[in-house]
């Protein structure tokens, strides 16, 4: 099977979706003839012609409202923003108009769009190149919301995300875009090429929305994920030989509850981390849906290890990010609870 | 059934593409001198034209022509040639330590030098500008230090800004330089409101809001526009056209508008294009702008004509999506050159002493460069402390972020 990148993936699932369906239309800041700062885009506008792939002025709110009437008419829209980090002018056609969209028109129009954003920390972007908004978007009714953790998945998702009828929040850690990064920021980083992850079956195929997979079996702790932590996660527990189980929720909405359940009554013990703000983040959601379902299970309070509450910083980057240490201690104190 | 031929998306397209020859024959240059100048309280109306030329002074034999020159004593002219030349000389030196690792990201402002260093000389003490990334001739005219702007860029112990921001996103409210945001346009719109609380507060201050061409599509740009010209606010609005937004070429932002001045027009504010290269002339366009802020006239629209010189940052590599000699096609040159060549044919200047100018102010910039290197570079010696992360995100720091910081054992 071809090794990919997770960004030629992401590329490849564009690819895949435009050749096989005319109604999808790439567009975005430098994603034409450029092919997107991170090369996402690449090649798309060459193959598929300028009313497919187009660079666009500068302004979020334009891209994804223009998606959204697009979409009303029976397009089907990818649409880039350069960095999560901006799509907040945007936040308004997201949230008011394309996941309101079916509901208020009783289905008249619908929305089936993608929006994808670059997130996460991990390359010395400050506060406007680094932020993990994901729960901004869970919290609204009528979006989906997906976090791939490394190629193979991120195609699977991605032509999903595309052929799904109703918006989606598609969020690519770019940490991880040439590789499997655990937050070892000093260590050279693995590329996907080594990685079995990295191996992305050709043409199309689908990876579920709502469909978390366990990443490693274990019986001591359940180790709940997304994105970049997935990789923390397992250095953590390599590093401090807690048997953990790791579970990579990969879509935020639809959540596979199920799967976060049936592990974390086995284990009776349950970390989350995420590279978000604490307060209001997504773990806060996951600690109260475990205790809610599992609470006669757990022989601990449930932990979150998070980025701090304060803007992305700069220079302290490895000190704000929740790292394998911040992580492993956290699984350690638990089992020690 | 419709008797009209299918419909067809119009994507606009720059006139070359990498391996191409440069062309900049839309870039109409008219004559140094050949632009009217008018009074600062001349009907909007009345001088639309000024929103589709482009002003000039200093023309090809390094004369200062017209009724927009004469405004600057020689003393003045050698002052700003050396604030250009610092910029350039800093560039160069930050662009050098960015690829010593020293720094992980610097954008220059080579073939802007002109717009920010004259701009700044049109202000006076109070006045506020909101800038964007490539205006640091702002902050090196206004004499901030350029210790404390390296230190910005190596996030080192001394930084003043204690690492919080990506490197060249500078904030001095003493020089009249607003905090620097990541985020596009934002700062356009804050501008006209720092403005309009000038006037509420019956001041006498001045602000200038800052924006480059891509980004005046964003929505916080209209927004400046309709406040600026509903309440007359007092406010310079600046758009740094430069023909790029990393790989996109303006004609993206500026669509089927002539120019980007000619945005101000449907708002009623008048709007004025000018030669960004050209000292002389961004200096004379600043100050009747300026003049009109002041006298309660209300807000300008100036579109500095321009060109990016080099990459968009660090992280960007131009020759994916133009071709390489487009610069040396570029029709309004250099803005460093011109200023010294002008001072030359004055007789203020010379070969030799701009030679032994280069010199000095290299070693004014490598003497401050290696006292900001003695107090740390991102990953080598002094650095903002850990426990400054948890200042600062609120007056009082509120309990639950006493809990994270003591959490993180700082
Ligand atoms: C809201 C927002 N969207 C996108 C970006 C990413 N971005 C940074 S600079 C830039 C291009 C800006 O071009 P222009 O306004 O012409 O300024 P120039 O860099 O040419 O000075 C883009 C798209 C951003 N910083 N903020
Ligand atoms: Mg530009």
């Amino acid at each position: 099977m071809p090794r990919k990148t997770m960004i030629e993936a992401i590329r490849d699932a564009m690819d895949v979706m435009m050749d096989r369906d005319d109604n999808v239309v790439v567009f975005g800041e430098d994603v034409g003839f450029f092919g997107g700062v991170f090369r996402g885009t690449q090649g798309l506008q060459a193959k598929y012609g300028k009313s497919r792939c187009f660079d666009t002025p500068i302004n979020e709110s334009g891209i994804v409202g223009a998606a959204v009437g697009m979409a009303a008419y029976g397009l089907r829209p990818c649409v880039e923003i350069q960095f999560a980090d901006y799509m907040y002018p945007a936040y308004d056609q997201i949230v008011s108009e394309a996941a309101r969209l079916r509901y208020r028109s009783n289905g008249q129009f619908t929305c089936p769009l993608v929006v994808r954003m670059p997130t996460g920390g991990g390359i010395s972007g400050g506060q406007t190149h680094s932020q993990s908004p994901e729960a901004l978007f869970t919290h609204v009714s009528g979006l989906k919301t997906v976090v791939p953790s490394n190629p193979s998945d991120a195609k699977g998702l991605l032509i999903a995300a595309i052929e799904d009828p109703d918006p989606v929040i598609f969020l690519e850690p770019k940490r991880l875009y040439n590789g499997p990064f655990d937050g070892h920021h000093d260590r050279p980083i693995t590329p996907w090429s080594k990685h079995e992850l990295g191996e992305v079956p050709n043409g199309h195929y689908v990876v579920p929305p709502g469909k978390a997979i366990v990443r490693r079996q274990g019986a001591a702790l359940t180790l709940l994920a997304y994105g970049t932590m997935v990789h923390v996660g397992m250095a953590a527990v390599a590093e401090t030989g807690v048997d953990a189980e790791i579970i990579d929720l990969r879509t935020l909405l639809p959540l596979d509850l199920e799967t976060i359940e049936a592990s974390v009554r086995k284990t009776g013990r349950c970390v989350i981390i995420h590279e978000a703000t604490r307060t209001s983040g997504f773990g806060a959601e996951l600690s109260a849906l475990v205790q809610e379902t599992c609470f006669y299970h757990l022989e601990t309070p449930v932990r979150r290890v998070t980025g701090w509450d304060t803007p992305y910083p700069y220079a302290q980057e490895w000190d704000y990010f929740p790292g394998p240490a911040r992580v492993g201690r956290a699984l350690l104190e638990t089992m020690e609870q | 059934m419709t008797d009209y031929a299918p419909l067809t998306l119009h994507v606009p397209e720059p006139a070359v593409r990498p391996g191409g020859t440069p062309d900049f024959s839309s870039v109409g240059v008219p004559r140094a001198g050949s632009v009217a100048r008018p009074e600062v309280n001349a009907d909007p109306e009345s001088i639309r034209d000024l929103a589709y030329s482009i002003i000039r002074v200093l023309n090809r034999d390094g004369k200062a022509i017209g009724p927009w020159g004469g405004l600057l004593s020689d003393e003045e002219l050698l002052e700003g040639l050396r604030h250009m030349m610092i910029l350039r000389t800093f560039d160069a030196r930050m662009l050098m330590a960015q690829r010593q690792g020293k720094t992980s990201f610097y954008m220059q402002h080579m073939g802007e030098e002109a717009v920010s260093c004259a701009f700044r000389k049109a202000l006076l003490p109070g006045d506020m500008n909101f800038p964007t990334y490539r205006q640091a001739g702002l902050l090196i005219a206004a004499g901030y230090s350029l210790g404390d702007m390296m230190c910005q860029i190596y996030s080192n112990e001394r930084d003043p800004l204690k690492g919080r921001q990506m490197p060249v996103l500078y904030s001095s409210k003493e020089d009249g330089f607003f905090s620097l945001s990541g985020n596009l346009a934002t700062q356009y719109i804050q501008a006209v409101g720092w403005a309009m609380a000038s006037a509420i507060k019956n001041d006498t201050k001045i602000a200038a809001a800052w924006i480059g061409d891509g980004a005046t599509a964003e929505s916080d740009f209209h927004a400046a526009l309709v406040f600026a010209s509903t309440y007359k606010a007092p406010v310079v609005l600046n758009i740094v056209n430069n023909q790029w937004a990393i790989s996109t070429f303006q004609g993206i932002a500026r669509g089927g508008s002539g120019t980007f001045a000619a945005r101000g027009l449907g708002f009623g504010i008048p709007a004025l294009r000018v030669d960004g290269n050209d000292y002389l002339a961004v200096h004379a366009v600043a100050k009747w702008a300026a003049e009109r802020a002041r006298r309660n006239l209300g807000p300008t629209l100036i579109e500095y004509v321009t060109y990016r010189v080099g990459a968009h940052s660090t992280s960007d590599d131009p020759s994916a999506y133009r071709p390489k000699t487009e610069s040396d096609a570029w029709p309004l040159g250099d803005p460093v050159i011109r200023l010294k060549n002008h001072l030359i044919t004055i007789g203020a200047w010379s070969d030799e002493r701009h030679k032994q100018a280069e010199a000095e102010v290299l070693d004014t910039v490598i003497t401050a460069q290696k006292e900001a290197e003695s107090h740390g570079t991102l990953h080598a010696g002094g650095k903002p402390s850990v426990r400054d992360m948890f200042e600062d995100v609120y007056a009082e720091m509120p309990p639950h972020l006493r809990w994270q910081r003591q959490q993180a054992g700082v």
